[in-house]
């Protein structure tokens, strides 16, 4: 066959932060295929460096607005496994709400405003506004829902305010804990619609199996907050261990390919954790992911976007169950702390490195931290999931572009978009790149 | 009557504050019948050469960034520093406490030299700006009455009396009684003590008031014991780019 492509996406829309797309085509023979990152960097580790432990989750909060909770989450951790810090059992399960609430929210922006355009034939949410009115009414509802139950829990959604080393500043009273529910249980109600509309999204057609990679545990709780690293090629490690698999080291300009566990590349995020941890799932989202004919091991990387649908309703769902255990059991209110705690000396401090690993919306997220024995930060070290995802992003497209060459080139591009966008990539988050192309911008 | 064109575009940042618009809900449906959004990268991939409103998140960081803004300056006829990063130079300014080869190196080693960066500076900084939401991130009752603002053409001002007058009335316990420092006393209101209520300190996103009443801060610094370094430290978070003057044409 010979035919010429060239597609040459610059920033990349409905995706977060900024990234291009390129794909070279000369006589049906690919010639080059890239998904570039032109975000300005940061050095958001390079800023913490003599900041108190206690400013962490603050500041590292700021790395990305879309997963704001999950960057505090890994923040705390790490920084409570440095310090030696342990947690109550309380805090945990408000955690773990919050987890809950940052994965239904990104999801559900994911799903109707980022994904679903392409599938309707459009170019964002906007014409769907005529369209289909009832439909974005629902997703900016939803949206708006989820952000309400953070309101009530941390102060807001973006760069949550109460959840800090130590616990929470902040603990729900029992009518906000109705409140809480009560979103909740409206968002159950627009929950039906939407699943009838993830079911009736036609996704490409594409399968590369890739290895799949995500918390894992030996208890039937689905891993978000907690677990060791493990994936579906068997490999299974402790946290502290992140480095054998994001291999932290940056090369000059080449292909040379960073993030490995046991293939070329790896995959993480919702279609990984559904692939890893599939019967850990809640029973009705286990029920839907069937009659959508979602199961392990799924290969194709565009159903990212109903492995969320299914996260979403497992996420909606134990928040429920969370929520109702606090109304029944009360919550301690006593075990509020006191921001500043660091200056009072009440959470005493001590030299180390911890590590914090927490599955956010995109896939496992590692925050590492060095501090010296005041608690002041000497090293630090965050890996997001999109830098993760780069490499296995880049091998589909190796391997979707040749098996597309019969389309029009305008449909080659809008496929290589939305392969982009499945994966949700969260390109402002990068507090630094893995797989780093030099590109003048 | 023929509705205002309002861009949306993002510099270096988090993009959290363009997520509070997608947070809004259905009241964004309202917004969108006054204003027709032409280009919002984050959620659209319609795309505009022209607009009459351009709302600009981020700081400006790089050489690039300045060619950019430039551009959209000389395009829009309104433009509205949105959030710290744009109004105050935000978080990133932080980056400004080190020497800029010093930290290119500590993360990128080597390679440092292929990531460029130069000392981060709010969008007025660079070129002018009619309209400014500080916050990080942007509160969304603030933002409505500046977009309101900026479509009846009337000018919108920060408060620029202390985040402590609306904590009082939000009748929180004073952090100060409680021992802890605050940067409430300095920073400019407007975000209805957003941080206090939920029993964390001002961190001074807003940035600082223009007349702080140094004599009352030494008073509190002396009465709470509070280090000067302490107070430094934290101007240094959000505020640190004010410090640097408007861009020189040969930076």
């Amino acid at each position: 066959m010979s035919k010429n492509v060239k597609v040459n996406v610059e920033y990349l829309t409905r995706v977060e932060g900024h990234g291009n797309i390129v794909v070279n085509v000369k006589n049906g023979k690919l010639e080059e295929c890239r998904l570039d990152i032109v975000e300005s960097p940061r050095f958001f580790e390079g800023m913490l460096r003599g900041r108190s432990i206690f400013e962490a989750q603050h500041i590292t909060s700021r790395i990305c607005g879309i997963c704001a909770c999950g960057h505090t989450l890994a923040s705390i951790q790490a920084a409570e496994d440095a310090i030696g810090f342990q947690p109550t059992e309380q805090t945990i399960k408000l955690r773990k709400l919050l987890l809950h609430l940052e994965n239904l929210d990104s999801h559900i922006l994911h799903i109707y405003l980022l994904v679903a355009p392409d599938l309707l034939g459009v170019k964002s949410f906007v014409p769907l506004i005529h369209t289909h009115n009832d439909v974005v009414r629902r997703a900016l509802r939803m949206k708006k829902a989820c952000n309400d139950v953070c309101d009530i829990l941390v102060g807001r959604h973006v760069h949550p305010i109460s959840a800090i080393v130590g616990g929470f500043t902040k603990l729900p009273k029992e009518k906000e804990l109705d409140a809480m529910l009560e979103i909740l249980e409206s968002i159950q109600v627009d929950m039906a619609p939407t699943i009838e509309l993830g079911a009736s999204l036609k996704f490409p057609e594409f399968q590369r199996e890739t290895e799949y990679v995500g918390l894992v545990n030996d208890t039937d709780e689905y891993p978000l907050l907690q677990g060791d690293i493990g994936s579906t090629d068997g490999l299974r490690m402790d946290k502290h261990d992140y480095k054998k698999i994001t291999n932290e080291f940056i090369v000059p300009h080449s292909s040379a390919k960073h993030t490995k566990a046991s293939r070329d590349s790896y995959m993480v995020g919702a279609l990984a954790r559904v692939n890893l941890n599939f019967e850990k799932l809640h029973p009705k989202a286990k029920k839907v992911a069937n009659a959508i004919g979602l199961k392990p091991i799924t290969a194709n990387p565009f159903l990212n976007t109903a492995a969320q649908l299914i996260e979403c309703i497992h996420s909606l769902e134990d928040s429920i169950k969370i929520l109702k255990e606090f109304k029944n059991e009360g919550i301690d209110y006593a075990q509020a702390i006191t921001v500043g705690l660091n200056e009072n000396g009440q959470i005493p401090v001590k030299a180390g490195k911890g590590v914090g690993a927490v599955e956010v919306p995109r896939g496992i997220l590692f925050h590492e931290y060095e501090v010296d024995n005041k608690g002041k930060i000497i090293n630090a070290n965050c890996i997001i999931p999109t830098g993760q995802n780069l490499n296995n992003i880049e091998y589909d497209m190796k391997k979707l572009v040749p098996e597309v060459l019969d389309k029009k080139q305008d449909e080659i591009t809008l496929l290589m978009e939305m392969l982009v966008r499945a994966y949700d990539p969260c390109i402002s988050c990068s507090a630094h790149f893995l797989d780093v192309k030099y590109i003048d911008c | 009557m023929k509705k205002v064109k309002v861009a949306f575009f993002d510099f270096t940042c988090c993009e959290g504050c363009q997520l509070q618009v997608a947070n809004m809900g259905e009241t964004l449906l309202d917004v969108l019948d006054l204003i027709d959004v032409v280009e919002f990268r984050e959620v659209m991939s319609e795309k505009s050469s022209t607009y009459d409103v351009a709302i600009v998140e981020g700081s400006i960081t790089t050489h690039h960034a300045i060619e950019r803004i430039k551009k959209i300056r000389k395009t829009a006829k309104v433009l509205i520093a949105f959030g710290s990063c744009a109004a105050i130079g935000g978080i990133n300014g932080m980056k400004n406490n080190f020497d800029l080869t010093d930290i290119r190196e500590y993360v990128y080693q080597k390679d440092a030299k292929h990531f460029d960066t130069i000392p981060t500076r709010a969008v007025h900084q660079v070129v002018p700006v009619d309209y400014f939401v500080p916050g990080c991130p942007v509160y969304i009752p603030e933002f409505v009455k500046v977009l309101k603002s900026a479509l009846m053409g009337i000018a919108y001002n920060v408060p620029d009396n202390a985040v402590c007058v609306e904590c009082k009335l939000n009748e929180n316990e004073c952090m100060y009684d409680k021992g802890i420092a605050c940067m409430g006393p300095v920073t400019r209101a407007g975000c209805n003590s957003w941080c206090i209520n939920n029993g964390n300190i001002c961190y001074g996103c807003r940035g600082i008031v223009s007349n702080p009443a140094e004599k009352g801060q030494k008073d509190i610094m002396e009465k709470y014991n509070i280090s000067l370094e302490w107070i430094e430290n934290k101007i240094n978070m959000y505020n640190k780019p004010r410090e640097l003057g408007e861009l020189k044409t040969n930076e």
